[in-house]
């Protein structure tokens, strides 16, 4: 280990806010961008489920009421 | 041979990609967590102090695995962007979206950390020199991509259009990496070359490297994480993501 304490190592020779604001910004972008990444797919995910359970159940109301009006037109 | 052949393409469709990515993505983040942890500990807690810098150097294990990425991203998005104009694949225009806000990520934090270190160094935190300024067009490149796509509705003529832009910014990349030869520059030279051996103390290097490893696994990760969501929203209506959206217990998600 080259440091002799935690302040020394805090410290940074008198460096420690560029290190550190370096240290943070890349820290703070490199997990938020797998985060927002995870965020959009689980909306997409939602989304598309809705969409896709709407348009089977759209679906399902057009082959009934084909159905139904069926036998009426042989009439 | 004619068998690889068909299995390579077979990946090379949206439906093969999307569970053999989704199966990749835990193994790039441990490995990426693995490397990070062994660079960033050997680069913050063991390598000795820089003779010239002092400890302000250390911003290095950051700013050089970053700028890396920012130039190298850029080429594979370019070269998909190739493949996706002469070959027409689904895929490629997908992996070239996929990579553009990575790259810009990496492209910001190269010019951010560049910025903390130039102001102890060199007692400014920019100058407009050649590296500087190449570095931050490098940037608008990438936000011009991400612009330019988005504005268009139709993915696959958003794909051509950036494919364009993509290509013509290629010439940006070598005008980068060889600016501190080519013009006088308070940008320092190229700390680890190809023609000779490096000027840095073993243990440096040795940082430096693991943590552009973990920048290269990190990176992969989170382009393939972006690719599927891509798939999910371009494929919408094709039987396979159906599937899958039917598929409640969600093995293949």
């Amino acid at each position: 280990m080259y440091w002799q304490s935690v302040a020394d190592f805090l410290a940074m020779g008198q460096h420690g806010p560029y290190v550190w604001g370096s240290v943070l910004v890349t820290a703070i972008l490199m997990i938020g961008e797998p985060l927002l990444i995870t965020r959009r797919r689980k909306a997409v995910l939602t989304r598309l489920q809705r969409q896709f359970h709407a348009e089977q159940a759209d679906g399902r109301r057009l082959t009934r009421s084909d159905e139904s009006s069926a036998p009426r037109s042989l009439h | 041979m004619s068998h690889r052949l068909i299995n390579w393409f077979r990946y090379a469709s949206p439906q093969s990609f999307y569970p053999l990515a989704g199966k990749m993505i835990p193994w790039f983040w441990m490995l990426a967590a693995l490397f990070a942890l062994a660079g960033l500990s050997i680069g913050f807690l063991f390598a000795p102090t820089d003779a010239q810098q002092g400890e302000g150097y250390r911003i290095i294990f950051l700013h050089v695995p970053a700028s890396w990425m920012s130039m190298f991203i850029y080429l594979v998005m370019a070269f998909w962007a190739a493949i996706g104009l002469t070959l027409n694949t689904r895929l490629s225009g997908m992996m070239a979206s996929a990579l553009a806000p990575t790259g810009a990520l990496f492209t910001f934090i190269s010019l951010w950390t560049g910025a903390l270190w130039g102001k102890p160094m060199w007692g400014t935190w920019w100058v407009w020199d050649a590296r500087l300024t190449s570095e931050l067009i490098l940037l608008f490149l990438y936000i011009g991509f991400i612009a330019l796509q988005a504005a268009i509705d139709d993915p696959r003529r958003a794909d051509k259009a950036g494919a364009i832009l993509a290509l013509v910014g290629v010439v940006n990349i070598p005008i980068i990496y060889f600016s501190v030869k080519w013009w006088n520059t308070l940008h320092q030279g190229a700390s680890v070359s190809l023609t000779r051996s490096p000027s840095m103390a073993s243990m440096m290097l040795w940082g430096m490297l693991l943590c552009a490893l973990a920048c290269w696994m990190y990176a992969i990760a989170v382009a393939l994480m972006r690719a599927r969501t891509i798939m999910l929203e371009r494929e919408r209506h094709t039987e396979w993501v159906h599937n899958l959206l039917t598929d409640r217990h969600g093995q293949a998600r």
